[in-house]
Parts: C-alpha cells; structure tokens; sequence
C-alpha cells in the first residue's frame, strides 16, 4: 500500500465538488461533504435548498451531472453501476412513510429480504420481528399500514429500513408529516438507533434532536452547503447571515 | 341441444335458436382469443411502457397509439382482405379476426394499465428501490397489486367492448352468430324476418355481456370495501 492510499481515510459517505441541474436550473453546486463511519450528521436549510435532493443522490433516487459521490466505497456515477451495491448499505426513511399499502406490516418488513437479500421466509420474519420490537410495535405485525397512526407508520418504515441491515441510514425530514403528538416517538426511535453506532444523515429541522445526537449540522441554502459546525457552535454561535436568518425563523 | 330447444319452442324456432346457439360458440371463442392474446401482449407493452429506456417506451407508445388509432373494422378487412390479396396469400378468416381483435384489445388494455400503473403513487417506487428491490420486483410486488382495484372495472368493461366488437367479423366472412344470423334474416323465410331474428341475437349478445358487467361491478364494490 502506498503512503496516500494509506493516508486516505476510509468515509461512509464522500462528496466531491457535486453538481446537479433539473434542465437548466442548478439544485445543487459544487457539494463538498464527508461523512466518516458512525458519524450523525443533521442537514438543515429553507425549503426547496436542495437538502432532500442531496441526500437521495446518496442512494441514487436522483442523478447528478457533476463531481464524484463515494458511499460506502462504492463510486456512483451517473450510469447504473454500483447501485444495487449502495443500495444494498444504505436505507431510507421518507417523510411520507412510503410503506406499501397492499402489505401486513410484517410483509413490508419481509419482502424486501426475501427478493433482494434471498433469505429464507423464518429467517426474514424473525429478523423482522426483532426490528419491529426495537421500534416497540410488534404487536401490529398484521395489521395493514393504514390501520396505524402516522408515528406508527413511520416506525415501520425505520424497522423496514433495518431488517436489511444497512451500513447507513439516510433520513428526509421523517417528523415533518406527523401530528405533533407523534413525533417524540419517532425521534426516540432515530436516537435509540443513533446510539447504536449507525450512521446517520437526517434531513430535519427538530433542533432538539440535532442538539442530542447529530456530530455535525450542516445549513444549505439555494443549493449550497452555507455553513457546516457542532451543534453547539451552530447553534449558538453562527457564523452566516443565511444561517442566522434561518435560525431565527424556526428556533 | 336441438330437441330440447325444439321441445320449448317448436320445430321452426327452435331449429333457428339452435343454429344461432351454435354459431355464438365462435363469438365465445373469439372474445376468449382477444382476451387472452391482447391481454398478454397489452401486458407486455404495458411493461416496455414504463420501462425506463427512452426508445422502449417510445416504441410502446407507437404501438399503442397505432392500434388505437385504426379503427377495428379497417384492420379486419386490412388483415384479412387487404394482406392476403397484396402478398397473395391466404389468411383465413378467424386468424385474421383473431389478430385484428387481439392487436384492438392489447393497445386499449395497455393504455388502461398503464394508467392504472401511474395511478400508483411514485413514492413506492422509491420506497422499494431504497431497499434495493428491482424495476421487476417492484412493479410485481407493490405496484401491480395496488394498480389491480383501478385496473379491473375498465378492464371488465372493454371485454365488454371486445365481445361486441366481435360482431364486426362477419365482415371478412368469420362464422360468428352475426354472419349466421344475418343470414336467417336474409333468407326471406316466413317467421325468420329481421324484425325476429335480431332481437333474438341481441338477447343472446346481452346474456354474454351482462354477466360480466354485473361481475365487474362486483369486483369494484369487493375492492373498494377491502
Ligand atoms: N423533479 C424535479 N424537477 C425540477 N425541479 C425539481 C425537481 N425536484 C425538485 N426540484 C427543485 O429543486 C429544488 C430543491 O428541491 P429539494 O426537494 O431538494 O429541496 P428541499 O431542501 O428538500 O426542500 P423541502 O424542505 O421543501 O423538502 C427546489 O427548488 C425544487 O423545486
Ligand atoms: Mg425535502
């Protein structure tokens, strides 16, 4: 091994100088961003800032035209390449749940693990099971999706994300669609698992929660990382007028 | 069969009912060859539809919109007198009703499905490539289930469309029950007049149909309370 192979560090995530347009319209400029094993970071910034895009360029729900983007060793680029193996690391939760409605809640869990990861039906619903009791509802393993509250519902699709046992696990605002009253819940499931050792990109504006778990805040604005600091820093002491601006907003 | 119809209905109607009974065994079997052929090739086409490579779609698009576009009756007499008298070959009749019908029914159905497929909301699609199922795996598991409670009441109701339709291949000579009682209505045979003989097909034509408008408006009300 060569002294710069070794003096390179090994990232959960790598973004280099990303770029991406919708047409002609840049979302997202010039990206810089590493993300190092067991790492939290928490992205935050105005809507339509890009934050979402960013985050699914991680696991290929978006292309981008522009830079290099490493997850967990493997390249993404703009053909297909790679992507069953990111995908294969990297989980997703999304603000709208996205469980499939024809499913129990024991078969979201399930599908997925038998088609992508073959495993054998007792072991899949096991292993299912066992996230479904870590985000505390495996007692509505056979209900349909519909027939839960909000929280709930996105307490499975964390559990979902789980069973394949991702390296890292991505988040977009995975509150913002709840009643007020559910998103406790959620949160002390996302720090349940941040304490763990998962890896961990959340896109939210619960400032409580990036206050508790995130190692890193990260605020964009019009497609641009803006200012990336420790919570407390970020917090207390910013260093941007955008930031300040924004902060002032929804604190 | 024809005794009994004899028995209920005398010697002269019950002759007429058992030949016209007869000949709507072609009709069933007509409906059955487009339901079956341009329900699989409708699904197929449904599939290199939402493909995402541009060309595929866009050679699905052009069969779809091709089909659509020509009316049924053109492409019987283009199938079975059109070709067969440029190449000089011969195409029987029900191959060529049984193509026409098929390529009719395989681009509405494909553009049926296809709506009901994008009727889905676009977040499963995302939700299962997150967890690294493919386009196959997706659309079969998550997709198609869903799309089913659209898909099924335009998909009964064409069949519908499609057994009526089958009436038109009378045109290129099929033995359907339209030929054959177009026929008897023909023959000036006293008791056989037009007046008779085309309410009599057009009760038989209903009894196939409404069974399955009934069964579709079932299935809707099963789905909907599911
Ligand atoms: N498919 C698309 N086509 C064109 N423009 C898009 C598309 N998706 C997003 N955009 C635009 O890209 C920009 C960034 O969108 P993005 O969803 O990443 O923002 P966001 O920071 O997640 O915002 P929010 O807080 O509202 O979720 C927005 O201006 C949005 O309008
Ligand atoms: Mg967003």
């Amino acid at each position: 091994m060569s002294d710069t192979e070794a003096a390179e560090e090994k990232f959960a995530v790598e973004v280099r100088a990303m770029s991406k347009w919708y047409g002609d319209f840049r979302v997202l400029h010039d990206i810089n961003l590493t993300v190092k094993d067991g790492e939290r970071i928490v992205i935050c910034g105005p809507s339509g800032s890009g934050k979402s895009t960013l985050i699914r360029c991680l696991n290929h729900l978006e292309t981008f035209q522009q830079g290099y983007v490493s997850v967990n060793g493997h390249e993404l680029n703009e053909g297909m390449k790679n992507v069953e193996a990111v995908r294969r690391d990297v989980g997703m939760v999304f603000q709208s749940f996205n469980l499939f409605p024809n499913l129990t809640v024991l078969d979201n869990c399930v599908l997925a693990q038998r088609k992508a990861l073959k495993r054998s039906k007792l072991e899949a619903r096991e292993i299912a099971m066992n996230y479904l009791e870590r985000v505390k509802i495996p007692e509505q393993s056979d209900k349909y999706p519909t027939q839960l509250s909000g929280g709930q519902q996105q307490r499975v699709a964390i559990a979902r994300a789980l069973c394949m046992e991702p390296k890292i696990m991505l988040f977009d605002e995975p509150t913002s669609a709840l009643d007020p009253e559910m998103v406790n819940e959620v949160l002390d499931t996302m720090i349940g698992l941040a304490d763990t050792g998962m890896t961990m990109l959340c896109v939210t504006h619960e400032m409580g929660f990036a206050r508790e778990v995130a190692d890193r805040v990260i605020f964009m604005d019009g497609g641009v990382i803006v200012e990336e600091n420790k919570p407390d820093e970020f917090f207390d002491n910013p260093q941007h007028n955008r930031t300040k601006t924004f902060l002032g907003q929804i604190l | 069969m024809t005794e009994i119809l004899q028995w209920l209905f005398g010697e002269f109607y019950g002759n007429m009912l058992s030949v016209l009974l007869n000949a709507t065994q072609w009709t069933i079997y007509l409906s059955l060859t487009a339901f079956i052929g341009g329900g699989l090739i409708g699904l197929l086409f449904t599939v290199l539809k939402i493909v995402p490579v541009r060309w595929v779609q866009w050679t699905a698009t052009t069969y779809i919109w091709l089909f659509q576009s020509i009316p049924l009756l053109m492409l019987l007499f283009l199938i079975g007198l059109g070709i067969p008298a440029f190449f000089k070959v011969d195409i029987p009749p029900w191959f060529a009703a049984g193509v026409s019908l098929t390529l009719f029914t395989s681009a509405y159905m494909s553009e049926v499905w296809r709506g009901a497929l994008q009727s889905v909301p676009q977040g499963q699609w995302e939700g299962g490539k997150a967890l690294g199922l493919t386009f196959m795996q997706i659309l079969t598991s998550i997709i198609a289930p869903q799309a089913l409670r659209v898909a099924i009441p335009p998909t009964v109701g064409f069949m519908v469309q499609v057994i009526k339709g089958t009436s038109m291949a009378y045109i290129i000579d099929y033995n359907d029950l339209m030929r054959w009682g177009k026929k008897i209505a023909n023959s000036q045979i006293d008791g056989a007049e037009p007046f008779i003989v085309y309410p009599i097909m057009a009760v038989i034509y209903f009894s196939l149909c409404f069974p399955l408008s009934r069964w579709s408006k079932a299935m809707e009300k099963r789905l909907a309370n599911s």
